[in-house]
């Protein structure tokens, strides 16, 4: 057993209902986000505007680019294409990188004549307007040598690599043979788009052999280090701002094309201003996905409910130009009790764009398949679900046996089942009508690992007159960073959070970690503790004006003695009209157990913001490649549905008490991503509940229903 | 977007005028549709005609109990106004459930039928679609996004659908499009305004180049006719239809049909008349058996694509249930929100909520 590494602090300034430091200047439209950032005076030095020009081929070769036209209309200052763009040099940079590596193929823009998807960059068009931009990008002709392509996902395909084998323990096979009930099926998730309100953009302009980008990024140090390397530039050269990000989900975890492209533009017109924003479309195209997945869920287990085999043969996509494997089997490793657990990944390689993260990577859709599961194991049990899982609930880790820090799953189901008025539910499916409408309710688990990246650093700076900065190169994508960790370095001085002004957002502040992972706060919070203790060792409770001190935090505090997750229940109400079967949720209620809340109005707005987007992946959320052209053809809001205002009717957010002392000085676990896991699976459970029909694909859209 | 020019028509006359003269030239009413298709490429005039300072932006009582509505009358103010909620309840509630708030601020009369279908294909310049560039195929037709495609009336050239609500309820309404063109004017039905695909899915409608809507007639309604509007689809707003149907059903003294019109909307090229249910429902009582061979009747010529044959079952059961709430209730009542997911996006001026 390993030492207990929180002290939990002397909370004052934590769990206090703080409103957003940040708030005032973004109702304001005194917040600028990447786009409207200003690099140099721009009336002195107008920007310049980029737009891309896309490949219509899925693979091959450009043999030419005609510039001419796009290059005659006023306004275009440059063209790029293979062929005239700076020489990028990426690195293999991997001993350093936590996320991504300089020579990650995805960002090698218009280094060469080669085309691997549909949609990527083969050339640019630099201008005065956006709009003479987009017109000269129109007039730019490319030749292609086209080679036979494959962009369609057959999971049922003989062909497909072998699986991985990711967990191994007994043997499902003949557990599944000895098991009284089985559930044996298949559940599938379609590729889904991150899509933030804020479109990836960028600002950026290349003086003086320095770089100057203002991103909107979850990360920007490690956009900064990309950047340096790709580039071949001293990292103090580089600076990277984003202090305000309109979302991420993801998608603005890592570096994609576009904000490359952006740099090769900068260093053509050494001097200039530089932006890119993109379309929607191009949103589809350019910055990552969650790829598909079909799940084949086995669950066996006694009269009694007691599983004794676990098993999820995932089979998804990856790009062949960059391999990304969306991890959905993860959550059926570790969520419940099981002697034999079997888990493995089918990757096919298709010739598409490449995928990234999306909220809740693997585990957003692995709940929905594991939790369907579950319902139909009750069910087959005749249990109710919430007793299927209390009967499953395992006292430690199944796949590593190491105990968890703390586990509240069972307290989120009962405080869920009561908030809910879930007692005396009638488990018969079909058998209720309200005018028309069948009604149902369903419950599902949630779960998200808690951990803490190593590698972030802070500065802490006595200003004189009690008062601290605070600095970390940490990001606020709307999460509420600016906020969380105000109150976190507050309650680590022991000052009021008044007394405390907050520096992110920037580079050239101490590195920080990634926003991802739903391990933002973890890492930079146990940075700025650490960082706070070390500055009263050196300073004392009675500082001197400008004393100063920053610590990096090498190692995140010892948690290898524990299995640490935090857990949710999500209960929802969903009615499905008898006659047509459109579908609606008027109910989506959700319990949470993961430690600390640092600051409950944001992380109410966390929580509830993963949930709606749960019920957005439920009912709409579908992207449909084309494999004949090999680009996902519904790439706008007019045909992938997000869900709107009308969809979402009383969505609630609570939490459970829950004394971690293990998972960070805080003892709090992050809650950027665990809303959204396990909703879809209440809502497939709530509309089985209502009708009978068992939906084990996403979306669930009104034809399940039809009759 | 192609450099373009813009100018402001003083009257009808000018307008017709000037975009008769220019090849290249076309008219501008709300731009919620032309606008985005110019960005995108699919649209391409060198000249926009604006026609929404002509005059034509009122609602006005015809002689005989009919209501004219001039080609320029936003969709919001038609929804919300008195003659159009008292009179013809379908229609208020077929522009309410169309697009968003936003949008309907902006749309116009003349510029709702004239909207294109926003099939997936035809609004990617690097897809081939017969109806953007005739001659290059049809994606659709294999394609593995046919939701929003046609089951009904569609042709091996195209499987588009008309996305209008409007039209759709416009078309059981039997209403009439007034049109000014350089040779003068013309009056043409709603049902023959809008052209099944056939081998010129380019085209949409039958106008002919610098002909201009000015104006929307609808027939008086009859004394007990019965009406609604009832659109299916996925999300509860801000989205085309799957499947609607708009019926107007009029009993005469023994319950007996005296008359019935029934349009769906999300099947077909144009605003669907499904005059085989109408058949089917006549003569006598609106009763189970009728009602049923009516739904049956109106899909009975459906050839749906791989991926949308659910669309014959949906058009099935929300005709079958509207006919029977529309045999079912009282003579009609002034609009509300069908649904009350709706209300909150319904807001329209002077209708506060």
């Amino acid at each position: 057993m390993t030492e207990t590494t929180a002290d939990l602090l002397n909370a004052k300034a934590m769990g206090a209902d703080l409103e957003r430091v940040d708030g005032l200047a973004k109702v304001t439209g005194q917040a600028p986000y990447a786009f409207e950032q200003h690099a140099f005076d721009e009336r002195a030095h107008a920007p310049l505007y980029i737009h891309p020009v896309q490949s219509t081929i899925a693979k091959g070769r450009v043999t030419a680019v005609h510039g001419e036209r796009a290059a005659a209309l006023p306004g275009v200052a440059a063209v790029l294409s293979h062929e005239n763009a700076p020489r990028l040099t990426p690195e293999d940079d991997s001993d350093v990188a936590m996320i991504q590596t300089s020579d990650d193929r995805e960002l090698l823009v218009l280094q060469s004549d080669e085309v691997s998807y549909r949609g990527q960059i083969v050339a640019a068009v630099v201008a005065d307007t956006p709009e003479t931009a987009r017109e000269a990008a129109r007039l730019v002709g490319v030749d292609y040598a086209a080679e036979p392509h494959d962009a369609a996902f057959s999971p049922d395909s003989a062909d497909l690599p072998e699986p991985t084998v990711d967990t191994e323990l007994g043997d499902v096979a003949a557990a599944m043979a000895a098991a009284a009930v089985t559930v044996d099926a298949a559940y599938s998730t379609p590729i889904q788009h991150n899509n933030p309100m804020e479109p990836h953009a960028t600002t950026v302009v290349r003086s003086g052999g320095a770089l100057t980008v203002f991103e909107g990024t979850q990360a920007v140090h490690i956009v900064r280090r990309i950047l340096a390397a790709l580039f071949s530039l001293d990292a103090e050269r580089v600076q990277v701002i984003g202090p305000y990000v309109g979302g991420g989900f993801g998608a603005k975890g890592s570096v994609h094309a576009p904000l490359v492209l952006a740099c090769l533009a900068a260093t053509v017109l050494e001097g200039r201003p530089v932006k890119i924003a993109l379309t929607r479309r191009q949103m589809f195209e350019l910055v990552g996905y969650r790829p598909p997945t079909v799940q084949r869920v086995r669950l066996g287990a006694d009269a009694e409910g007691r599983i004794s085999a676990v098993g999820n043969d995932v089979t998804t996509h990856t790009s062949r130009l960059k391999r990304f494997v969306e991890n959905a089997g993860g959550s059926a490793a570790m969520m419940y009790a099981g002697e034999n657990r079997s888990i493995g990944h089918r990757v096919a390689e298709l010739d598409i764009s490449p995928a990234t993260f999306m909220r809740a990577p693997g585990h957003a859709p692995g709940m929905f398949a594991l939790e369907v599961a579950m319902d139909e194991l009750a069910e087959a049990c005749g249990l109710d679900p919430i007793e299927l899982r209390v009967r499953n609930e395992p006292g430690t880790d199944p796949v590593s046996g190491l105990p968890y820090s703390s586990r509240g799953l069972l307290d989120c189901l009962s405080e869920g089942a009561s908030r809910f008025g879930w007692e005396g539910r009638d488990p018969r499916p079909g058998v209720r009508e309200e005018d028309g409408w069948l009604v149902g309710t369903g419950v599902a688990a949630s779960t998200f690992p808690a951990f803490t990246m190593p590698g972030s650093a802070a500065r802490i700076r006595f200003a004189g007159e009690g008062r601290y900065e605070v600095s970390i190169g940490a990001a606020d994508i709307g999460t509420g960073s600016w906020t969380a960790l105000t109150q976190i370095a507050a309650d680590a001085l022991s000052v009021p959070v008044e007394d405390v002004a907050l520096a992110l957002g920037d580079s050239a502040l101490p590195a920080a970690t990634v926003a991802g992972g739903s391990a933002g706060t973890s890492s930079w919070g146990t940075a700025i503790v650490q960082a706070a203790r070390a500055f009263v060792d050196s300073h004392g409770t009675e500082p001197a004006a400008g004393a100063e001190l920053t610590t990096v935090l090498k190692r995140p505090p010892d948690t290898r003695g524990y299995s640490t997750h935090a857990f949710g229940a999500q209960f929802a109400e969903v009615r499905v009209r008898a006659d047509t079967g459109e579908v609606r949720v008027p109910r989506v209620l959700g319990v949470f157990a993961a430690g600390r809340i640092i600051n409950p109005r944001t992380a109410r707005s966390q929580l509830i913001g993963g949930m709606t987007m749960g019920v957005s992946m439920a009912l709409h959320e579908e992207s449909v490649i084309d494999p004949r052209f090999g680009h996902v053809v519904n790439h706008d809001f007019a045909s992938y549905h997000v869900a709107a205002n009308a969809d979402i009717g009383d969505v609630q957010a609570y939490w459970v008490e829950e004394h971690d002392p293990h998972v960070n000085p805080m003892g709090a676990k992050g809650i950027g991503e665990i809303g959204i896991t396990g909703t879809a699976a209440a809502i497939v459970n709530a509309a089985h509940h209502a009708t009978g029909v068992r939906v084990r694909a996403l979306p669930m859209t009104l034809d399940h229903f039809l009759r | 977007m192609i450099p373009f020019d813009y100018q402001r028509a003083e009257d009808a006359a000018g307008a017709v005028a000037a975009v008769a003269a220019d090849p290249d030239a076309r008219f501008l009413g709300g731009g919620t549709n032309l606008v985005d298709h110019m960005k995108l490429g699919v649209a391409a005039p060198h000249r926009l005609v604006d026609v929404t300072r002509i005059g034509l932006d009122d609602v006005a009582e015809l002689p005989g109990g009919g209501v004219r509505i001039g080609a320029g009358v936003r969709n919001s103010d038609l929804a919300a106004h008195p003659l159009v909620r008292g009179r013809y309840p379908a229609l208020s509630r077929a522009l309410l459930s169309g697009a968003s708030g936003q949008l309907r601020n902006a749309a116009t009369t003349g510029g709702n039928l004239m909207q294109r279908t926003r099939c997936v294909y035809f609004e990617d310049v690097t897809t081939p679609c017969n109806k953007r560039a005739p001659g290059t195929g049809c994606s659709a037709l294999e394609g593995p996004f046919t939701r929003y495609h046609a089951i009904l009336g569609a042709s091996e050239h195209c499987a588009a659908t008309h996305p209008s609500d409007m039209a759709v309820a416009l078309n059981a309404l039997d209403a009439e499009v007034r049109v000014l063109g350089p040779g003068g004017e013309r009056t043409i039905p709603l049902d023959e305004f809008h052209r099944l695909p056939g081998d010129a899915p380019d085209r949409d409608t039958v106008l002919e180049h610098g002909e201009l809507i000015t104006a929307v007639e609808l027939p008086a309604p009859a004394g007990a006719a019965r009406s609604t509007y009832r659109k299916v689809r996925d999300r509860a707003s801000y989205a085309f239809a799957l499947v609607s149907v708009a019926a107007v059903l009029d009993l005469d003294g023994g319950g007996a049909v005296r008359d019935v019109r029934i349009a769906l909307g999300g099947v077909a090229h144009k605003p669907w008349r499904a005059r085989a249910a109408e058949d089917a429902l006549r003569g006598g009582a609106p009763g189970e058996e009728r009602i049923a061979a009516a739904a049956t009747a109106a899909v009975a010529a459906a050839r749906p694509l791989p991926g949308n044959a659910f669309k014959v079952d949906l058009v099935r059961a929300t005709l079958g249930s509207v006919l029977r709430e529309l045999a079912a209730g009282p003579a009609q009542e002034p609009a509300e929100p069908a649904d009350p997911a709706d209300s909150t996006e319904n807001a329209v001026e002077g209708e506060g909520r």
